[in-house]
């Protein structure tokens, strides 16, 4: 009796063990095989988080949602403006995407329903999603800038999406008489790609110096400094002497309203009329992320640093621009490193693992000049509940370098481009 | 009884926090690389592609970066953010990628 009582207990705590164990695992015999995940928008971050969701585990049912069939890149648009480099070397298409196994929707996404786990689209269908990955990019608000309006970006180009606005400001530089001002207009931070507007005014000025030497360029700026400032400064007297004005913030350079009807910018200290006018507004995540509860009282998306999920909506993670990456740079170098972080995160998961803490890099170059670079690097880790910059590590260029170095660092970018672009699309 | 409880709940705890990650799947910082070190062949670059190569000649490079003996326009502000270790597992992961 008593032997027979030890072993039916022993059976009893082997089942137990068994039944504990099958618990604690019961994602993965299903989820596995089956896992769905859509991810929305095809831009540095999308595209990139849904090829290494499929490399990390060929078995996920990957959707990438992207409305346009080609991506025109916003790195190096610079170059277009200044009339150094064709909008084609800026686009991509998806049959390489599709080729890896992820399945290329042409829709937009309209409606998410975290309860439901579902995506709308545009055209009344739906997808259903384990995780859902956003990566929706920049929205550019018209309506934080009195005067500035969609209506007006034809008029006052933003440029601050690639394609046809870089094609207005590019043209309307062409047409612009020698001697004529140029002014940019530099939001407050974040916005997308913070050296961007002061490379563009470098290429700006570099396309002025050489057809047009008799014209002016002002960046009108909501801000005190800028990315890389010294850098670009130094670059300026020695390259276009006399010839860009920046204005800070506390000198009077933020923009409060525009006119575009006479191409009119106008700041606490006067008013400022352009031959060509580049105003960059303010800017919020994609409205997706609005829609999926995923953005806060900011207008852009709090995340958890390790798995870049959503402090506010449960399974939706966002990545690139839209996120709030602590001290990460919202840059297609680091939409592209925390998609592939993102990715490794979700495919754990879904496999029922915890996430490794992950650890990344952005490396951002400029160019002040065609063969003069300049960069800025950082390397992050998740640190209370942000990416933080690790200490000791990343910067700027250095002041004293070289045209040599500088020369370099112009290849090396190019050479970024070239690499990056070919992971992601090609 | 208690004691295989124990067991079973360790092994558990054990099975479920190990790094179970796939071959195919980088250590932490190593999936940066390849914006700019070419995964690919294809790409035109002149950034020297790291897949394949000795898991010690990138030590080596990594170590003369972060401490300044190896001259270098951007890897010198990379290196110094990583750790012996989290350089080792990057190294040999690079290293098996072909």
């Amino acid at each position: 009796m008593g032997i027979s009582h030890r072993i039916s207990r022993r059976e009893f705590c082997g089942a137990s063990a068994a039944t504990v164990t099958a618990l604690a695992f019961p994602l993965p015999a299903f989820a596995q095989s089956a896992a769905r995940i859509v991810v929305i928008g095809g831009g540095f971050g999308g595209a990139s988080c849904a090829r290494a969701l499929r490399q990390i585990d060929p078995k996920l049912q990957v959707t990438l949602v992207e409305p346009n069939r080609t991506f025109t890149a916003c790195p190096f648009s610079n170059n277009v403006i200044a009339g150094l480099r064709s909008i084609e070397e800026q686009q991509f298409g998806y049959d390489k995407v599709a080729g890896a196994g992820v399945t290329v929707v042409a829709q937009a996404a309209a409606a998410i329903n975290p309860a439901a786990r579902t995506v709308g689209l545009a055209d009344g269908t739906s997808l259903a999603y384990d995780r859902l990955v956003l990566s929706p990019g920049v929205d550019l608000r018209f309506d934080a800038l009195p005067g500035y309006d969609e209506a007006a970006a034809a008029k006052m180009p933003h440029a601050w999406k690639a394609g046809e606005q870089t094609l207005l400001l590019r043209k309307q530089l062409e047409a612009m008489d020698d001697g004529g001002l140029v002014v940019i207009a530099a939001p407050a931070n974040p916005y997308r790609c913070p050296p961007g507007p002061y490379e563009r005014a470098s290429l700006i000025a570099h396309y002025l110096k050489t057809k047009k030497p008799r014209s002016k360029l002002i960046i009108l700026d909501a801000k005190d400094t800028f990315s890389k400032q010294r850098l670009f400064q130094n670059a300026w007297k020695e390259l276009y002497p006399g010839m860009i004005e920046w204005v800070s913030l506390s000198q009077g350079g933020k923009v409060n309203a525009v006119d575009p009807a006479t191409n009119t910018l106008i700041t606490d200290f006067g008013n400022h009329t352009a031959q060509v006018a580049n105003v960059i507004p303010p800017q919020i995540a994609g409205r997706i992320a609005d829609i999926a509860g995923a953005t806060d009282k900011t207008g852009w998306c709090a995340i958890d640093p390790v798995t870049f999920e959503s402090r506010s909506a449960p399974n939706i993670h966002v990545i690139g621009d839209a996120c709030l990456a602590g001290a990460m740079p919202k840059s297609a170098f680091s939409a592209n490193a925390q998609a592939k972080a993102c990715a490794s995160a979700v495919a754990a998961l879904i496999a029922g693992r915890s996430p490794d803490a992950p650890k990344l890099i952005n490396t951002c170059y400029s160019l002040a000049a065609p063969g003069y670079g300049i960069s800025v690097a950082g390397v992050y880790q998740p640190k209370n509940g942000l990416l933080a910059d690790v200490e000791g590590a990343g910067g700027v260029s250095p002041a004293d370098a070289s045209r040599d170095f500088r020369a370099r660092e112009a290849d090396y970018a190019q050479s970024w481009f070239a690499t990056v672009t070919a992971e992601v699309f090609g | 009884m208690k004691a295989l409880r124990v067991a079973v709940g360790i092994a558990t705890i054990v099975a479920w926090s190990q790094p179970v990650r796939a071959a195919s799947e980088p250590p932490p910082g190593a999936a940066s690389c390849s914006g700019c070190h070419s995964a690919g062949a294809t790409a035109a670059s002149s950034v020297s592609r790291l897949y394949g190569r000795d898991a010690g000649d990138i030590m080596t490079a990594m170590a003369g970066f972060r401490d300044g003996s190896l001259p270098a326009t951007v890897m010198n502000r990379i290196a110094k953010g990583f750790s012996d270790d989290e350089l080792r597992a990057i190294a040999a992961w690079l290293a098996a990628q072909k």
